[in-house]
Order: structure tokens, then sequence, then C-alpha cells
């Protein structure tokens, strides 16, 4: 575990160097974000137009939705977004020989070479909304309201994770897979929803099968109310990312097992 | 001038297209979720209010996200802006200058040819779509409205793709320009109508959106079909959408010969 630890600081002073030496990339990289991130503000502005709830969702309970939802998905893309969109060029050109061959476990090595710098400010922009979002809701939330809230977030981003890993894990099989990376933001569309406008099958496949729904929902729920009771919430929060963790980390290993490498 | 070299072009973009068919069929396959998350979005809002929003109730809502997505799967490009802008850093460009071939025009031809295979294809998907949600379908009640919205369909495809090959065109001027495309993306995203119907937003907004191009590319020809525009705003909308088309032309031209002045032919 220290192993891992210590060659991840190195990968991580890499990447930091290797971000600001394109500074002008970095900043246009932010600004994107920033702007699908207020694009999305704007639509839950101009549905409050027309009402004034969602469920039971004040508009600006639905905000502090969004904004956890940027600070799981921020978080997850800063560690391994980029690296994981790289998988199926690493499996069509056969470069992942090399790393395969690393002393290393190789979901490791695919997952966390390049670490997302500008990712982390715009995980920063979520907080600040979060925090807004609270201001106007007037809560305060308790120490411990806060404790769970990031745990749940952490466990969110870990079923980000999974489900862009599983994903990428495709190009195995297909040769083209940037259509799959389609697919993360597809998935991922629905968590900044209430929970309570989906029923039915939709609702029972997305919480437990592909969490997409609980993902941004729980840990919003955790911050916003201090009546919900957490345990519930983050034990189901935790028994889906384990879930999905493993059926992707057993999805990965059987993919390898088929890959055959490509030209040299 | 023969055209008979553009139409075989055309027929090697239908044939890429099926070889990587996986890749697009994913693709209309997880345009699915955000449909039905969006669906039960709306579902739910009308719930709470009860009554119709800038004069949709949930059906007329449904049906409206329904013709965004049979639209932009017919129109918009997928990954043209990279093909080019990869042409250009990587001087794929020189063994194409070099041939008797213009190279907007054989953009053009890949164009048609790529959108052509995706609708067959992907057609009879987004009609089984339609068929699930068939109570929502209310078609026109005047018939020149296919006249127009066939004219003003056609005009968001070329809009559409001269925005992106414009963008593209960047690629002369810049070694990176995938933040350039994903902002403009995120413009289109927002304000062609792809997230909510425009006329749902304030009339200070509507009023400047109706001079905006990005309103051309999706929800114009959408709103034609569902007869929210029509007369005068009808004739005023065809033609602040053709002036787009010509104006979206003209620059990506001018930054074609410019950007071919600059061009070193890396790589080649």
């Amino acid at each position: 575990m220290k192993r891992y630890w210590d060659v991840y600081k190195i990968l991580l002073r890499n990447s930091i160097i290797r971000e600001m030496s394109f500074k002008g990339n970095f900043l246009l990289w932010m600004v994107t974000e920033l702007l699908w991130f207020l694009g999305q503000v704007l639509f839950v502005d101009v549905l409050f137009l027309y009402t004034d709830h969602i469920g039971n969702w004040t508009k600006w309970e639905v905000v502090l939705l969004i904004g956890t939802h940027q600070i799981i998905s921020q978080i997850f893309q800063a560690v391994c977004y980029m690296n994981l969109s790289n998988l199926p060029e690493l499996v069509r050109t056969g470069r992942l020989d090399l790393m395969l061959l690393l002393p290393m476990d190789a979901q490791f090595s695919v997952s966390t070479r390049q670490f997302g710098l500008d990712n982390v400010v715009n995980a920063g922009i979520g907080v600040a909304f979060v925090l807004f979002s609270l201001g106007k809701l007037g809560v305060v939330p308790s120490p411990g309201q806060v404790g769970w809230y990031v745990i749940a977030v952490l466990l969110g981003s870990t079923v980000h994770y999974s489900i862009m890993f599983a994903l990428a894990t495709f190009s195995f099989w297909i040769v083209r897979a940037q259509g799959l990376i389609y697919g993360y933001y597809s998935l991922i569309n629905v968590s900044r929803y209430p929970s309570e406008v989906f029923g039915g099958l939709f609702k029972f496949v997305f919480t437990w099968l592909i969490p997409v729904i609980v993902v941004a929902n729980s840990p919003a729920r955790i911050l916003a109310r201090a009546s919900v009771q957490p345990l519930g919430l983050i034990l189901q929060l935790a028994v889906v990312s384990a879930l999905s963790l493993t059926l992707s980390r057993l999805f990965w290993r059987r993919a390898l097992r088929r890959y055959s490498s490509a030209s040299s | 001038m023969s055209l008979s070299k553009y139409f075989k072009l055309f027929d090697i973009s239908l044939q890429n297209t099926v070889v990587y068919r996986w890749n697009f069929l994913l693709r209309s396959l997880f345009d699915v979720m955000p449909l039905v998350g969006t669906v039960y979005l709306w579902r739910a809002l009308f719930a709470a209010r009860g009554q119709p929003i800038a004069g949709y109730d949930f059906e007329a809502m449904v049906f409206y996200f329904l013709l965004t997505l049979l639209v932009s799967n017919l129109i918009t490009p997928a990954d043209d802006d990279w093909q080019i802008a990869a042409d250009i850093r990587d001087g794929q460009l020189n063994a194409l200058l070099i041939k008797p071939v213009s190279y907007p025009a054989y953009r053009i031809s890949l164009f048609l040819g790529s959108r052509t295979i995706h609708a067959a294809v992907t057609l009879p998907f987004v009609l089984l779509i339609f068929a699930v949600f068939h109570r929502y379908i209310r078609l026109p009640g005047h018939a020149d409205t296919w006249l127009w919205t066939a004219l003003s369909v056609g005009m968001a495809a070329f809009l559409q793709f001269f925005i992106t090959y414009s963008i593209a065109m960047l690629a002369f001027w810049f070694l990176e320009i995938s933040t350039i495309i994903f902002i403009v993306l995120s413009f289109e995203y927002f304000l062609s109508g792809h997230l909510f119907p425009l006329d749902l937003t304030p009339p200070w907004f509507q009023a400047a959106a109706t001079w905006l191009p990005f309103t051309y590319e999706l929800f114009f020809p959408v709103s034609v079909f569902l007869e929210k525009t029509r007369g005068p705003a009808l004739y005023q909308g065809l033609l602040i959408q053709a002036g787009w088309v010509v104006l979206t032309w003209l620059a990506g031209r001018a930054m074609w010969s410019r950007g071919l002045r600059r061009y070193g032919a890396y790589g080649g």
C-alpha cells in the first residue's frame, strides 16, 4: 500500500508540473467546465420560473444537489477521468503492454497516471455553490452532517469511477470506443435530478444496479436536511459503490484475458 | 467540375461509418438515458404545477424532446471537427492538397455521407422510441408546415456543419482546440434548445436568442414543426437562419484560405 502511495505522489508531482507548463490550456479547461456548470444552474433557474418545488425539493436545494454533483464528478475527474478516457486508445495501439509489465496492479496504472488540476478548481466552484445554497436555505449543518457528507461524496466518486471504468473496459471488444465515454455523461446525466421524480423499474435499476440516481442525491439530502437519518443512506451508498467497484474489477479481469496486444 | 468524385467520397464516408457501427449504435443507445430522465423530470414538474407552461402541456413537452432527438440525430455532425483539426495538426492535409479535390467540398461530402448512413441506421431506433411515446405525437395541422420544416432542418444541418468547420479551422492557429470545441458545444447545448425549449425563458432572453445562431441549429426547426412559429415570425426566422448559414460559410472559407497560407505541413 505504501509503495502505491509513493508512486502516486510522484505521478501527482509530474501532473502538476505538466499542467503548470501549459497554463493557457489549464485556464481554458476551467472556463469550459465553469460554462457547463453555469448552464446547469441556468436550467434550474428556468425550471423554477414555473414551479416552487420538484418532488419535495425547493430551488436552492436543487442548486445544492447540482453543486454536490459537481463536487463528486470533479473529484473523480481529477483523479481518473483523463486516464480512463485514454484506455481505449491504449488498447487499440497496444501501448497497454507497457502498463501490464509494470510491477503494479494494472488497474491502478491505467487509472491514475494523470491528475487533472483544473478539476480541483472546478470542485471548488461546486463547494462555493453548495455553501451559497446553504446560506439561501438558512441551513447550518452540524459537524456530524458535514462528516457524513464528505464520506458520501467520496463514495459517490467511487461510483462514477466504476461506471466509467466498466465503460472504458468495453474497448477490449469494440475498437473505436469514444461512444462509450459519451455513455458516461449520458448515464450520469440523471444524477442531477431529485430522486423523487423517478419511479418504477427505472428507479430500481439506476438506484441499485447502476446507482446513478443516489450518487448525488444522498449526500445532498444528508447535508441539507437535519431530519434525515444519515446512516441508512450511507450504508446504501457503501453497498452500491462496493458492488459496482467489484463488478467493474471483475469485468476488467475478464477483458484482460482477451487482450492480445497490437502491432510490434 | 465533375461531381462524381464527391459522390465517391460520400460513398467512402458511408462505408467508414458502417465499419465503426458499434460506436454510433452505442451513442444512439446512450441518447435514450437523458431522454428518459428528462421525461421523468418534466412529469414531476407538471404534476407540481398542474397547468401548462408557456403553451406546453406535459405531452407537448415530451414531443418537443422527441423532435429534438430526431433532428439532432439527422443533422448534428459527429466528430467532423476533431477529424478536420487532426488533418491540419498532423499534416494529413498534405495528401489531400495535392489531389484535385477542394478540401471544403471534400469535407461536406464526408459530412453528408456520414449523416445519411447515421440517419438510415438510427432511424429505426428513433422510430421505435417514437412508437413507445406514440401518445405524445401531434402532427402539424397545416400542410405547408412540412415544407417549411424540411427547409429549416436542411439549413440547420448546414449551419451546424459550417460552425463546426469554422471552429476546426482554428487548428491552423492553435495546437489544441478541444477546449474551444467544448466551449462552443456548451453554448450549443444550452442555447439551441437541447436542454429546454427556448420559449420557456424570459422575454428579454428570447429576444436576444432570436439573433443568435444557436437558436437556428435546433430549436427553430422544431418550433416550426410544432407550429409555434408561423406567419411573419416564420419568414423572419427563415431569413435570419439563411443569413447565419451564409455568414458561417463565408467565415469558414475565409479561415480556410488564410489558414492555408500559415499551414506548415508538419508530419507528412
